[in-house]
Order: C-alpha cells, then structure tokens, then sequence
C-alpha cells in the first residue's frame, strides 16, 4: 500500500517525551499518521512503543510534548477523549471482563452510565454488522472468559471498530496468535484500511510489519532512530537500525553426541482435561546434542515437558535419567539430577512477578549452601550470585533488588537462563526459550543453549517455530497427540517434510514397523 | 414433633423474615462493593454508626424516615473514608476495613457516652410499626411471614430487586461488573475505575448503615453496645453464599435467619433442657459453613477482588 504524501494528517506526535525515573522511555517523538495510512513502530522490547501508545490513548500523561487527532489538540491522560476523538486502540494485554459477554464487553461504557436498561437489540445488530464487514467472527452472547486468544483480539478490535474509531492502534496483536490467526487479522486490517481507517501497527516482528505497513518508524531506547516507506527498505537494514548494531545469526557447529542421559521407552501420561497425555513415548537425549521437538502447540508437548521438569510422574514405561530408573520424581528431584528448566511462560511458572531478581534467582537453589547455612539465609552470598548472573547474562536491570515484574520479557528470560545454566545442568530442558523475544535477546539464547551443548550439555528444544528447531537442532522429533516420530538428523527432512508428520501422518506405519 | 410444630407455625417464619432484614440490607451494600472490587470489612462498625445515627436522629425527634435517612448518610460517611483510602490511596483494603469497624465502632461508643452522659439504661423509641398489607397478609404462614412486616423489611425486599435490577439491567451496573472483574476493560472504554469503585463503596456502606439500623428503629427500639454483635461478619460470609448475586444473597440471608429463629424456639422446647443452650447459639454458624462450603463451590469470584488498581501500571 503506497502511502499518497498529499494525504492529510489525522494523528500528529510532537516532541512526546516521557521519563519513568532516570530512564527515559520515550524521547521527544514526532511524528505523523496520514489517512488510510499503516504505520509500522518497530523496535526491541523496552525501546518505548507500548509507552508511546498509552501516552496517545491516555494511560500516561507525557512529561512533554503534544498530540492533536483530526486537527484538535488531545487532552492528555484522558482515554475517553481518545476515544471519543476516534482513536480506538487494542491493548497487548487484553482488556476484557471475563464475567461478561462479548456484547457487554464492547458495550461497555458507550452509553450514558445512568439510563435504565440497555440498548442490547440494537447493538447486537450493529456487532453482527461489523462481524461481517471487517471478518470479525464471534458470538455475541458467549461469555468472553470463555474466548480463545484469537477470538478475544476479534473482540479487542470490535470495541474500537463499533465506537467508529477513525484511528486504530495495535500493540504486538501477533504476539500470541497463531500463523493462521495471524493472516486473518492482516484480512480484517486491509478492509479496515480500504475503509479509510489509520493503523499504527506495533510490532518486533519484521516479516509482519513489511507484510503489512506502508510506513516503518523504528525505535530505540526511546527515540525515533529512523523512518522509511516500507517499499524502499528490508530486513536487513530495519534490524540493523532497531539493534543498533550488525545481527550475527547463531552459528551452530557440528555436534558430538556423548552417552544417553534421560531414557524414556514407551512412556505413558494421564491426560488432565483437555490436555494430550503421553502415548507409549521413547526419546533418547544425548549429552552434546540438541534435540528439537516440533509439533503443532497442544500434541503433547507440555505433558513431556512436565515430566522432565518433575511436575509430572509416567504412569507406565521406563524413565531413566543418567543411567538410573527415577525414585520418586518431583520437582526437586529433577532439580538434584541436574536437570535445568527454561519454562514455556516466564511470568507465571518461571518468575514470581513481585520478588526481586535475587529472590528469583536463587528460587532453585536456595536451601542450599551457599545461600543458606546451617536454616539462615545468606543475602551476601545470594546478592553475589545475583549480580554474576545479572553481569554475565547480561540482564539489564535496575539491580538486584528490583522486582522482577519490571523487567522486559528478554532480560526476565535472561535470568532464568542464568539461573538454569548456573547451575551447570546436565540436562536442560528449554521450553519455547524465546517466544515473545526481541532478536537480539533471541540470538543471545540460542547462543548460549548451543554453548551449553558444546560444553556437553542434552538439550531438548520444545518450539513451535519451525524455522527455530531446523537451525538448532542436531536432532529433530514430531511430536502429534502425545506420540513421538522416530530422530531425524539434521539437514535430512524439509520443512514441508515434517509438517506431514506435524499433521499426524506417518505415525501408523512407523509404530508397525517398530 | 416439636420441629415440626415450630416450622409450621406463622410467627417462626415472620421472624425468620424479621431476623433476615438488618442482613439484606447489608448484604446486598456488601455485595455492591465487592462486585465493584473491593472488600469492605468496615461493615461491621457502619452498621454499628447507622443503628446509632438512625436511632440518635429518631430521639431527638426526627421523623423515622428521617432517621433511615440519617442512618444512610452516617454509613456513607464511613464508606467515603474507606473508598479514598482503598482506592485512590490504593492500600490494603483488609487493614482499611478492619481499621474502619474499630474506628466506627469507638467513635459511635463515644458519641453515645457525650450524647447521654448519665444514662444507665438505653432510652427506647417509637419504632416502625408492623403493616400488614390488606388481602395478601391473609394468606396462611406466608401472609403472616411476608406481609404482616414492619416497612423497613418490605424496602429490604425492594432493594434486592432494584440492586438486582441496576447490575443486571442498566449501563451503569455493566460497568460496576466490569470493574470488579477486569479494572482494565472499563479503563480502555473511557470509563473512571475510581469513580465506579468509590461510587460502589459509598452507595453500598449507605446500605449497610440501615442495614444497622434496622436493629435499632425496627427490631430493639433502643440502641445498646455490641448490639450487631457479628451481623456484618455474617453478610461477608452471605455475599460469599450468594454467589455475589443479589437474589441468592437474600436467599442465603432468609436461610440464615430461618436457623436463627430455629434455634432460639429449640431453647424453649425440651430439648432445651438437656442441651446447653451454647450448642444452639452456634448452630446457625454451623449450618452457614457448612451451606458455604456445598454452595460457593463453583462460586464466580469477582476476579479484581481486593486488587487495587493503579492507572499506568500492567
């Protein structure tokens, strides 16, 4: 889409400057959105996008600057003028009242507060409209606790959309979709463009925004370090002006594979709920050696990852880790077998939001010498591991002390990686280790889940990302409802390849022949 | 049976209805709070500051409505201190609420104490009368339960229905359920979470002041010290039962109330000779924990309880 420079304006940002203490998250940002216009804002985590867009909806007041839509200028720190000035914006974090239902939830706040009943006919007509209109399927009666992710974001963009928002602002919407999901939002974004609708599309992806943007503006540390029309620029020149600096892919040597140190033989799980259980699955993970697991997310693959981790106990099969059948398997059994767990979400298994970094830190370790001796607490000691993390894994951070809540995704991700690696595990079980992360965090990761590989280490890669697996991995697994593909080595199956095996094909003829 | 004689007879059920009243008032003020996000354990000491205001406001010669008026206003006074508190101020609302019922609760003791500084026995009031409604207090049992009351307890009743009617029926009830559940879903639609919390916070502690004072303008004609004696603890525990839904609220109030009544005619019948009449004091309580435990099983708490909200922060 060619951006018309005889558009008009309808969003201009000027000089938005906003500090949070001494950082500052936003320096004097200018710029503007024309009509009809998508703009891409690029950048890192931390770079100050999200910052940016609550300061144009109204979350934060900035500490300078102006804003005017259509002309006008925005009162700040107000998210109904936004609103009603036509600017409609989906949240990262979705903000939906799960009690309600997704007409309430888009309802909600558009009609005068004191009027008796609500004008739900009416509305529900108007829903079913937009639905069709912009291809935004979903029930409006169903209860929006109950929504999947992708049908949640519908409900985001129709709270703007049924407002008449003339601008639409949205914060990494990709993050938790799926591709497919993905390519439907892009569907619904198009006819909302050729309906004259502004977007500013925020996003750490690069594919995504060339896919989509006319424009790319690229933040980092909270300035505007450059703009182009999506046409004239690409991948590599976006990545180098968001990192700053030249982006080394990882390399990954050959392997030498060592002894076997977790032997699974048609182990078996109880499913929970709707949960895939374990079918009759055999692994081998080989001290220097990577072995990815792909598979379609839900086949499987948290049912193998809590076992490894010890959340989970095999009801039937052979589970042996270092050459020895388990005892009793726990969490901290895994813990003392050397086993180091990098898991799926860092938020809620892998940190505790509101305790320090050293508290997280040490969260594995901390009835151990040298943190606690003799049942008291060494806070020198913890404080000393903590900062040797935060140094070598480079966590950028306030400091030891800070909650961790207030880091951003990569630099959490840092150190649970630190904490894991630290304690020089045999075995690293890394679940999805850099969802959501920027590149530079990404390649950090990997690098260093390859020289722990190096170093003699079995990794097993759980990921969703293809592309990830078929870098990484010295060998590659399919996992499909709860069953296991037989090793394929590097370099010897397409991506096209495994994706039968993804779908579940393949699997019969293999447990025959087995 | 000597059961069986107590629960068919009329007065059992009017009084089971009469007990219940002081309840659904505070519990549904209860309920408006915590639907919003917010735990008021202040109940207790506005209850206790609304029999007193409403009571105080009748012997000085006020007209009766007059005092539910002022019993209101008292507990809306108490209910303010606690919104700008829990939420603007952001802070615990369990030592908020806890603070506000020792607070409430002292300065109502003392104001007595200035007010009547020589009184040794309470003075009573012309309280609410009963109105039986014609035709309908005819019916058997339920005429005499039901509409043989005092208007207190039928504008309990009507309060369930408007509290029920406003969350369920009108924008302004939408986005106190939203409150409660997700602060950021009415944040994002335009809408002051401040606002809507401390509104509920205020609204409903006016409630729980005629909630008190009810037991002083409708049932004891007087006010005397601990006279709550626990009421506001026991609507926590309702708006828990109730599933935070105004009609099973009062239904879990009218049963509380039922066991109530049971018990004190247990006393008075044989069992009541053998049986220390301690035991029958707690079966109330018993029989509420155990209705609790069976009934908010599968219990939607308001997800935002007792978090409070502050504007910028994830």
């Amino acid at each position: 889409m060619p951006t018309d420079p005889g558009a008009r304006a309808v969003l201009r940002l000027r000089n938005i400057t906003k500090r949070f203490g001494p950082l500052t998250a936003n320096d004097a940002i200018t710029f503007d959105l024309h009509e009809g216009e998508v703009i891409a804002l690029l950048g890192e985590n931390g770079a100050g996008k999200t910052t940016l867009m609550n300061i144009l909806f109204g979350h934060y007041m900035a500490d300078a600057g102006d804003i005017e839509v259509f002309g006008h200028a925005l009162p700040p720190g107000n998210p109904r003028a936004a609103l009603e000035a036509g600017v409609g914006m989906v949240h990262q974090h979705f903000t939906l009242a799960d009690n309600l239902s997704v007409l309430d939830n888009i309802i909600l706040g558009t009609e005068p507060l004191w009027r008796l009943g609500t004008g739900r006919a009416a509305a529900w007509a108007r829903i079913e409209q937009l639905s069709r209109d912009f291809g935004l399927a979903v029930h409006p009666e169903a209860k929006a606790g109950a929504l999947s992710v992708g049908e949640r974001q519908r409900v985001e963009i129709l709270k703007a959309l049924y407002r008449d928002a003339r601008i639409l602002i949205l914060d990494e919407p990709t993050a938790v979709l799926t591709p497919q999901e993905t390519d439907d939002l892009f569907a619904t974004l198009r006819k909302a463009v050729a309906r004259g609708l502004s977007i500013i599309f925020i996003s750490h992806k690069m594919h995504e925004v060339l896919a989509i943007s006319s424009r790319v503006l690229v933040l980092r540390h909270g300035k505007l370090v450059g703009e182009a029309a999506t046409a004239d620029t690409d991948r590599h020149q976006l990545a180098h002006l968001m990192v700053g600096s030249e982006i080394v892919a990882p390399e990954v040597g050959g392997a030498a594979p060592g002894a076997v140190l977790l032997r699974m033989r048609e182990v078996s799980t109880t499913p929970v709920g709707n949960a895939v259980g374990l079918r009759a699955l055999s692994l081998d993970l080989r001290a220097g050696q990577i072995t990815g697991l792909a598979g379609v997310s839900g086949n499987g693959q948290a049912a193998l990852a809590d076992l490894i981790a010890g959340e989970t106990v095999p009801d039937s099969g052979v589970f042996e880790v270092a050459g020895e059948g388990v005892g009793a398997w726990t969490p901290r059994a895994a813990l003392d077998a050397r086993i180091g767990r990098i898991p799926e979400d860092r938020h809620r298994t892998g940190t505790i939001s509101d305790f320090t970094l050293s508290e997280n830190a040490v969260l594995e370790a901390y009835e151990k010498e040298p943190f606690s001796r003799r049942g008291w607490f060494d806070w020198t000691a913890v404080d000393r591991h903590t900062r040797a993390i935060i140094e070598r894994y480079d966590v950028r951070c306030p400091g030891p002390d800070a909650r961790i809540r207030l880091l951003s995704g990569g630099n959490m991700q840092k150190l649970i990686l630190g904490r894991a690696l630290e304690a020089e595990p045999k075995i690293i079980l890394a679940v999805q280790p850099v969802r959501g992360l920027d590149i530079g965090a990404v390649t950090y990761v990997q690098n260093r889940l390859i020289e722990a590989r190096d170093a003699g280490a079995a990794v097993l890669l759980i990921s969703e990302d293809l592309d990830e697996i078929l870098t990484l991995a010295d060998v590659i697994h399919v996992i499909s409802e709860g069953r296991l593909s037989p090793a394929f080595a590097r370099g010897t199956k397409t991506p096209a390849e495994l994706g039968v095996w993804m779908a579940g094909q393949g699997f019969g003829e293999y447990s025959h022949a087995a | 049976m000597e059961i069986l004689d107590i629960l068919i007879s009329a007065s059992f059920w009017a009084a089971a209805v009469r007990i219940a009243s002081p309840l659904i008032f505070a519990t549904l003020g209860e309920l408006i709070c915590e639907r919003a996000g917010v735990l008021n354990l202040g109940i207790e000491g506005i209850m206790v500051v609304g029999a007193f205001a409403g009571w105080m406001a009748v012997y000085s010669g006020a007209d009766l409505w007059v005092g539910v008026g002022m019993a209101m206003a008292a507990g809306m006074l108490f209910g303010l201190l606690h919104a700008i508190l829990s939420v603007p101020f952001g802070l615990s609302q369990h030592v908020v609420g806890l603070g506000i019922t020792l607070l409430a609760t002292a300065s109502t003791y003392f104001a007595y104490r200035v007010a009547l500084p020589q009184v040794t026995n309470p003075p009573r009031i012309e309280a609410f009368k009963e109105l039986p409604i014609p035709v309908l207090s005819d019916i058997p049992i339920v005429g005499q339960a039901l509409f043989a009351q005092t208007p207190l307890t039928y504008l309990a009743f009507v309060t369930a229905a408007v509290v029920a009617f406003v969350l369920y029926r009108t924008p302004l009830g939408l986005a106190v359920r939203a409150v409660g559940e997700n602060p950021h879903s009415v944040e994002a639609q335009g809408l002051s979470v401040t606002a809507l919390r401390m509104g509920a916070v205020v609204v409903g502690s006016g409630l729980m002041g005629v909630g008190g004072a009810f037991l002083t303008m409708s049932a004891f004609n007087s006010f005397f010290f601990e006279m709550v004696n626990g009421r506001g603890w026991i609507c926590i525990a309702l708006v828990v039962f109730g599933a935070w839904k105004p009609g099973k609220a009062l239904l879990g109030a009218l049963l509380f109330a039922a066991f109530d009544a049971l018990q004190i005619r247990l006393q008075q019948t044989s069992l009541g000779a053998d049986i220390p009449y301690q035991i029958f004091l707690m079966m109330p309580y018993l029989l509420s924990i155990l209705a609790l435990v069976v009934m908010s099983r599968r219990a939607e708490v308001p997800a935002a309880l007792m978090v409070p909200f502050n504007r910028g922060e994830r």
